[in-house]
């Protein structure tokens, strides 16, 4: 799965600009479906399996965008100024590079206040993509980046940028592999702009209209901007219990607590208050369903570098694949 | 294509009259009647089809003449910030909360007009011979604010009435000064491009309500067209003025006279970048300038459009203007004339083949 992530995490898909990791994912699934669609937002959208008596339609979300840069001006001495798509802390900018959908490498630092102490904001940032003036400066307004990091293996954990979400990416995708029947219609979604305000999720939700869904992200562990996580790297996947946008299903807590026990797969519960999830997206499509979120823990979420547990990542993989085989039986 | 296709589209006498006449009238969020009813007016003659929505929203069609033609919805918002009369506080004195997003610090001594009436009326405030310095330097808030209609506008006016600004048109060479140039400016476009709707799109024009107050109008609007492509024709704020001090400028947005702005991402849409290229080029195939609106915050309703149904591809393309959300804004003719001539192209040139390839 490690040389599945790599490919993942190195790909360059920022949220609105997700073709190059959908072409990844599509190539890497398409033996699997017949049934494989892109929606007008740029969700890739792959059923499984047919719906029978004991079977639900089931839709299982992971969002596929990443966070990035968008370039909304070009100063006359060849900075690079720029708005983000996603949330981009200014505390993980500073040298940091960015690597821009045109090919163009540069790095990013910001204007210097009196206050060496105190992170500035976002609009004292910019790139130096090493252009000596705006005449020959090799980016515009509109061009779109991405972090450049190289993924790297840390034996049993591994950093990259994007491991939020190209994780759960992966675990759709080996799900995918692993299961051999089904008595439920899976219908998998490699959504885009999630980090956007969750609008791929949006709007596919409304066109599956499923009867329950499941969406796999990734949660911070250890704290984020100074909020703290009971979630831990190491102690397995994490079955949401609510964030801020949602609360999960009780129902559904329950069938994933019960599957995690029955399968002697390790589990933790999460309470996340910062962020949310493409499930606040999708539950309240039409008139509504059953949601679950499970969760993979995550060390510094939105930095250059995010740090995910391998095993975690194959847990993932046992809960959700568990999850999808039998009926589903909610009480 | 007929000789006179190929003529450029002007900017005449007709269209500025029509502009004054829809800038002149009001239109508060929630309280678009009068807009509605003179749009209607307007577009009865060019129109197959007209209705007004729940929402107070007016959806004009103009059929295609062939079938399964395109669907293309256009969209400009008819309202307009203003505020609500919440009570009475003395001989004509009234209490009052905003409606939209205006800048407090922007109220004091402007003249309104309220209610169907249209009373006139000032949003008061103490002179500077009664101010003491130190007074000078603190926010007013606004429920220290009231509308004056003066003792005639005793009982004139109560609960739930709109006051908008009381601004009248005018025109200085190139420039134009009119409150609500947005999204005024939008209607007057929308109403030109029916005029000489393609034969080859249905075309689907939303004057919407309530854009101001959260894209309200639009959202259902787009649900009852379901469109295959939304553009939103918006007012952008231009700010491209030199900073004080003295630093280059590098957030001004969009720049007065330097063509229609095309929007790339704002903090509701990330428009489709299939739609931005097929404008952007014409733009280019046909000498008109134009620019990309500076990404960032800010939104059109293009927003909640593109999340209508299972999905929609969008983009908005604004007309530059100074001091939006203020009693007068200011705008371009050239800028104007150059927004409708993108847009008569690009529904001209429109086809199903802009979205063959799946969106980058």
């Amino acid at each position: 799965m490690k040389t599945l992530l790599k490919k993942l995490t190195e790909t360059a898909a920022p949220s609105g600009y997700e073709s190059a990791v959908r072409e990844m994912i599509r190539s890497e699934i398409a033996s699997l479906s017949k049934d494989i669609k892109v929606d007008s937002l740029g969700n890739l959208i792959v059923t499984l399996g047919k719906k029978t008596d004991q079977g639900l339609k089931v839709m299982i979300d992971a969002h596929m965008d990443e966070i990035g840069f968008m370039v909304s001006h070009v100063e006359k001495n060849g900075q690079v100024r720029f708005s983000n798509l996603g949330t981009l802390l200014p505390h993980y900018l500073a040298g940091s590079r960015v690597l821009f959908l045109n090919g163009v490498r540069g790095t990013v630092n910001f204007d210097r206040s009196d206050d060496q102490h105190k992170v500035p904001s976002l609009d004292k940032y910019f790139i130096d993509v090493g252009s000596v003036n705006d005449k020959d400066c090799t980016v515009a307004i509109g061009d779109v980046g991405i972090f450049d990091e190289p993924f790297v293996d840390l034996g049993n954990r591994v950093a990259a940028k994007a491991l939020d979400n190209r994780s759960s990416c992966a675990v759709l995708i080996e799900t995918m592999k692993r299961i051999r029947s089904t008595p439920h219609e899976l219908v998998f979604v490699f959504s885009a702009q999630e980090e956007t305000q969750t609008r791929g999720a949006t709007t596919a939700s409304y066109a599956i209209e499923p009867d329950l869904s499941i969406t796999v992200d990734t949660t911070p562990s250890l704290d984020l901007l100074g909020v703290k996580m009971q979630v831990d790297l190491g102690k397995g996947p994490a079955i949401k219990l609510r964030d801020t946008g949602m609360l999960a299903d009780p129902k559904v807590v329950a069938w994933m607590e019960k599957t995690a026990k029955n399968n002697k797969i390790p589990y933790q519960l999460e309470v996340l208050d910062i962020g949310t999830t493409n499930a606040r997206a999708i539950q309240v499509s039409k008139s509504g369903m059953p949601s679950g979120v499970i969760s993979i823990p995550c060390r510094y979420v939105h930095s250059p570098s995010e740090v995910i547990d391998m095993t975690d990542l194959q847990q993932t993989v046992e809960l959700l694949t568990a999850l999808l085989g039998e009926p589903i039986l909610l009480s | 294509m007929t000789p006179q296709d190929t003529k450029p589209y002007r900017i005449g006498k007709a269209q500025l009259d029509l502009l004054a006449e829809l800038t002149n009238a009001n239109g508060v969020s929630g309280d678009e009647s009068e807009v509605r009813e003179m749009i209607r007016k307007k577009v009865t003659p060019l129109a197959d089809e007209i209705k007004a929505d729940a929402m107070g929203n007016l959806l004009v069609i103009k059929h295609a003449r062939k079938t399964n033609a395109l669907r293309v919805m256009v969209d400009a918002h008819m309202d307009e910030v203003g505020f609500m009369i919440v009570d009475q506080d003395g001989d004509g004195l009234f209490e009052f909360v905003q409606v939209g997003g205006g800048d407090e610090r922007q109220f004091i001594s402007k003249a309104v007009v309220v209610g169907k009436e249209k009373l006139p009326g000032v949003i008061g405030f103490k002179p500077i011979h009664l101010t003491p310095k130190n007074e000078r330097d603190s926010k007013i808030p606004l429920d220290s604010l009231r509308i004056d209609l003066g003792p005639a506008g005793k009982d004139k006016a109560r609960r739930g009435d709109f006051a908008a600004y009381a601004t009248r048109f005018s025109r200085s060479g190139d420039t134009i000064f009119a409150k609500v140039l947005d999204d005024r400016l939008g209607c007057a476009t929308l109403i030109e491009l029916l005029r000489t709707a393609p034969a080859e799109i249905e075309l689907l024009t939303s004057f919407s309500a309530q854009e101001e107050i959260g894209l309200r109008g639009a959202k259902v609007a787009a649900y009852d067209f379901e469109p295959q492509i939304v553009i939103a024709v918006d007012s952008t704020p231009a700010y491209d003025f030199p900073r004080p001090d003295g630093n280059q400028n590098t957030q001004y947005n969009c720049k007065i006279g330097s063509g229609p702005a095309i929007y790339l991402a704002d903090r509701g849409t990330l428009s489709d970048p299939r739609l931005v290229r097929f404008i952007s080029r014409t733009a280019e195939e046909n000498g008109i300038p134009y620019q990309f609106r500076q990404p960032g915050g800010g939104g059109t309703n293009a927003g909640a459009l593109h999340l209508t149904r299972s999905g929609i591809p969008a983009v908005s393309v604004s007309i530059p203007g100074r001091y939006a959300h203020t009693p007068i804004m200011m705008a371009s003719v050239t800028d104007w004339q150059n927004t409708v001539s993108l847009l008569k192209n690009v529904l001209d040139n429109l086809s199903p083949a802009v979205l063959l390839e799946e969106r980058p």
